[in-house]
């Protein structure tokens, strides 16, 4: 490979980052899935939420890489912010939501002195314990959180004041496939810039971005800052568009279903995330539906399945067809 | 990649935790929201094998309309899956009615869309008293944890138990229970020694027995959710407790029916209050569990499955009263008041608080022919919920 110029360089990454035809049609899907599947719309905007917990992890996991088997303890911390402002008054969704991201970030900040030591292994203990914790201390917060009943009483105001959330559940889902859409903007913005690219070499060689003089420490705790604020903005969508925390959006299920739908997806790709939640969550309703006994069985079959055949997720899948096909990978 | 080998690892790891949740004008279509997978599956499979019988022995109709039972498996311990299910019953399946609701959270998660949608929502299972409280659609056909602990509260402190070590499962109905317990067996001269909760997924309740042993109580109550009571008495005989002379009562959950055969010698001589039990002695229980062991291939029918029997009963006769026609709120008013025998013996919908009241037995886990089985000794006869204020 040739050495780049300075400005050689800025033209690469401003090609790679351009928007590929791909990408619009991808968009498109949301707003068709409206017309389609009407009646579907609140399990297509926890497919949206899920999406955007995915893509948090991805930030972590699939750039920086970082593993995390407790990334769930944003999502609920983020989840009982908005649903305790909407309790106590405070329904407001967008500022709700902006208090979560806060609380979560500042969360994910402190935690993420623990994530610096140590390698992979030390990592997902770590994590774990801290997410571990986290839900403990909510279910042992009756009084505050409801415990394992649940937080009740919920209520969330209108969207700018204009859109209540219905019973059909259209407000809910264009509020949160809006805010995904947003959020995934920035998050595309973010990775296409040097501070996202410093993070990819940290992945591929962290001793190398040391030797170089990059500021390894700082980029991993920014990183996980802000992991934990959008995780901590999809569980608070959770909770305003279902009105409801359970202590179950903190426990580890959650950290574990998120991971499953990242590498089901593929990761470091941002759409990975994306598609990795629908897969998952359509493959769940559609068994469950199948046989509301025995889904669980059908589900881990298909997952061990796609582990061992599709390495890299469904994208990595696709990358391989194409290559098959012998069209180049974009 | 070394990265790629962990995250394989733990979506593995992860993988494997996840393997331990227009209205046609002569349907009724009921969507039953059940937990038929995780930890609370039995409730789900018994209050489901009900509702089908109720169906097979009284016909697929009621007041000329067909019924139609769609059912959906919320796992049980995610409340807001049960929520979403609730809505997508309403707005897809058009379902008229909605019912089943193993647990407390899953049954007040879903009150809202009960009472924005104007469905009727029949609790088969779930036992806190807000319950009903919680959407004006409510009906219950189960029973509230006040009933079954209050009345074994006044008979503990008949009986000679003056110092009690409390248990209970850390979540809204464990705390009813344990406060109706308390109000109850406190003023009559009782001394509660001890208080514990524990928490409600994948208990361990050693290190609880061994503090309810070392405060050396006449007796330990215990309260947990339907199934895990095999856990418990296996405990419960292993730390010696028993063998210490501590008796065990509770409300009638930790010895189910549908595992206390399995129980073992253990189990014997533990002194419960509740609603049901498939050793009552009537002519409708006996036609209902030998139909039920006969559909289920020899499962025992437990409290749980009378919830949805009688949930089944109450629709079909309300139905009967209204003409087929299910109007939010004309339905629930029909519902109010309506009285029938049941399995277990006579019940009652109150009208005020569309909550169920009922006779409340006293039994003993006695071995009847090579089986355990709640005998019941006493009763005490239409206990309303004292949870209500």
């Amino acid at each position: 490979m040739q050495p780049l110029g300075y400005q050689t360089l800025r033209e690469h990454m401003r090609a790679r980052s351009a928007w590929k035809p791909a990408e619009y049609l991808i968009w498109l899907i949301p707003i068709a899935a409206w017309f389609v599947l009407p009646t579907h719309l609140s399990l297509l905007s926890q497919i949206a939420i899920m999406g955007l917990f995915a893509l948090s992890l991805d930030l972590l996991l699939g750039y920086a890489g970082i593993v995390s088997l407790g990334h769930g303890a944003f999502f609920g911390l983020g989840a009982y912010v908005a649903g305790l402002l909407g309790k106590y008054g405070w329904g407001e969704p967008l500022s709700g939501l902006a208090a979560a991201a806060l609380v979560a970030g500042a969360f994910g900040y402190v935690s993420s002195f623990l994530v610096l030591r140590g390698t992979d292994l030390t990592r997902l203990m770590v994590t774990l314990g801290i997410a571990l914790m986290l839900s403990e201390v909510a279910n042992k917060m009756h009084w505050l959180t409801g415990g394992a009943d649940g937080l009740q009483g919920v209520a969330i105001w209108p969207v700018l004041g204009l859109w209540r959330f219905d019973l059909y559940g259209r407000v809910g889902y264009a509020y949160a496939v809006a805010v995904l859409f947003v959020l995934f903007l920035l998050a595309r913005r973010i990775v296409h810039s040097p501070f996202g690219q410093s993070l990819r070499a940290i992945k591929q060689n962290e001793r190398r971005m040391h030797a170089l003089g990059a500021p390894v420490m700082r980029r991993i705790v920014a990183v996980c800052t802000l992991s934990a604020a959008y995780a901590g903005v999809a569980g608070a969508l959770l909770a305003q568009t279902t009105q409801f925390v359970s202590l179950e959006s903190i426990g580890f299920g959650k950290s574990a279903d998120v991971l499953i739908m990242l590498v089901l997806g593929g990761t470091g790709r941002l759409y990975g995330a994306l598609l990795g939640a629908l897969a998952f969550m359509a493959m769940r309703h559609v068994l469950s539906g199948m046989t509301p006994q025995y889904w669980e069985f059908w589900l881990g079959a298909m997952l061990v399945l796609l582990v061992m055949f599709a390495r890299g997720g469904i994208f990595g899948l696709i990358d391989v067809l194409r290559a098959r096909l012998g069209w180049a990978r974009a | 990649m070394r990265m790629t080998r962990y995250a394989t690892l733990a979506t593995l790891a992860a993988g494997l935790a996840l393997g331990a949740g227009a209205r046609a004008q002569d349907t009724v279509k009921i969507g039953l929201i059940l937990p038929m997978t995780g930890p609370f599956a039995s409730t789900g499979k018994q209050v489901e094998a009900a509702v089908r019988l109720y169906i097979a022995r009284n016909g697929g109709t009621a007041a000329g309309k067909k019924i139609e039972v769609i059912l959906k498996d919320d796992t049980g311990v995610q409340p807001e899956t049960t929520k979403r299910l609730a809505q997508e019953l309403i707005v897809q399946d058009k379902v008229a009615i909605l019912a089943g609701f193993g647990l407390t959270p899953l049954a007040r998660a879903t009150a809202p869309v009960a009472t924005e949608a104007k469905v009727p929502m029949i609790v088969m299972a779930a036992g806190t008293s807000i319950i009903t409280n919680d959407s004006p659609f409510i009906l219950r056909t189960s029973f509230t944890l006040a009933q079954s602990a209050s009345v074994i509260a006044a008979w503990a402190a008949k009986s000679n138990i003056k110092k009690v070590f409390t248990i209970v499962s850390d979540f809204a109905p464990g705390i009813d229970g344990e406060n109706s317990f308390k109000s109850g067996f406190a003023p009559s001269g009782g001394t509660i020694v001890g208080e514990l909760r524990t928490p409600l997924q994948n208990p361990d309740f050693a290190p609880f027995l061994q503090r309810a042993k070392d405060a050396a109580p006449d007796a330990v109550f215990v309260f947990l959710p339907s199934g895990q009571g095999a856990a418990f008495m296996k405990q419960f005989a292993e730390r010696g407790l028993a063998g210490a002379g501590i008796k065990l009562i509770g409300p009638g959950d930790v010895t189910d029916d549908d595992i206390l055969n399995g129980m073992g010698q253990p189990a014997i001589g533990t002194i419960t209050a509740h609603f049901y039990s498939a050793a009552h002695d009537s002519k409708e229980n006996k036609a209902y569990v030998e139909a039920f062991e006969k559909a289920n291939a020899g499962m025992r029918p437990n409290f749980m499955s009378v919830g949805g029997y009688d949930g089944m009963h109450l629709i079909y006769e309300t139905l009967k009263k209204t003409g087929g026609k299910v109007d939010g709120m004309a339905f629930v008013d029909a519902a109010k008041g309506m009285t029938w025998t049941s399995p277990r013996g006579p019940v009652k919908i109150e009208p005020d608080t569309r909550d169920i009241t009922q006779n409340i037995y006293i039994r003993k886990v006695e071995n009847v022919g090579g089986k355990l089985y709640n005998v019941e000794f006493d009763k005490v006869e239409m206990v309303k919920d004292p949870g209500k204020k």
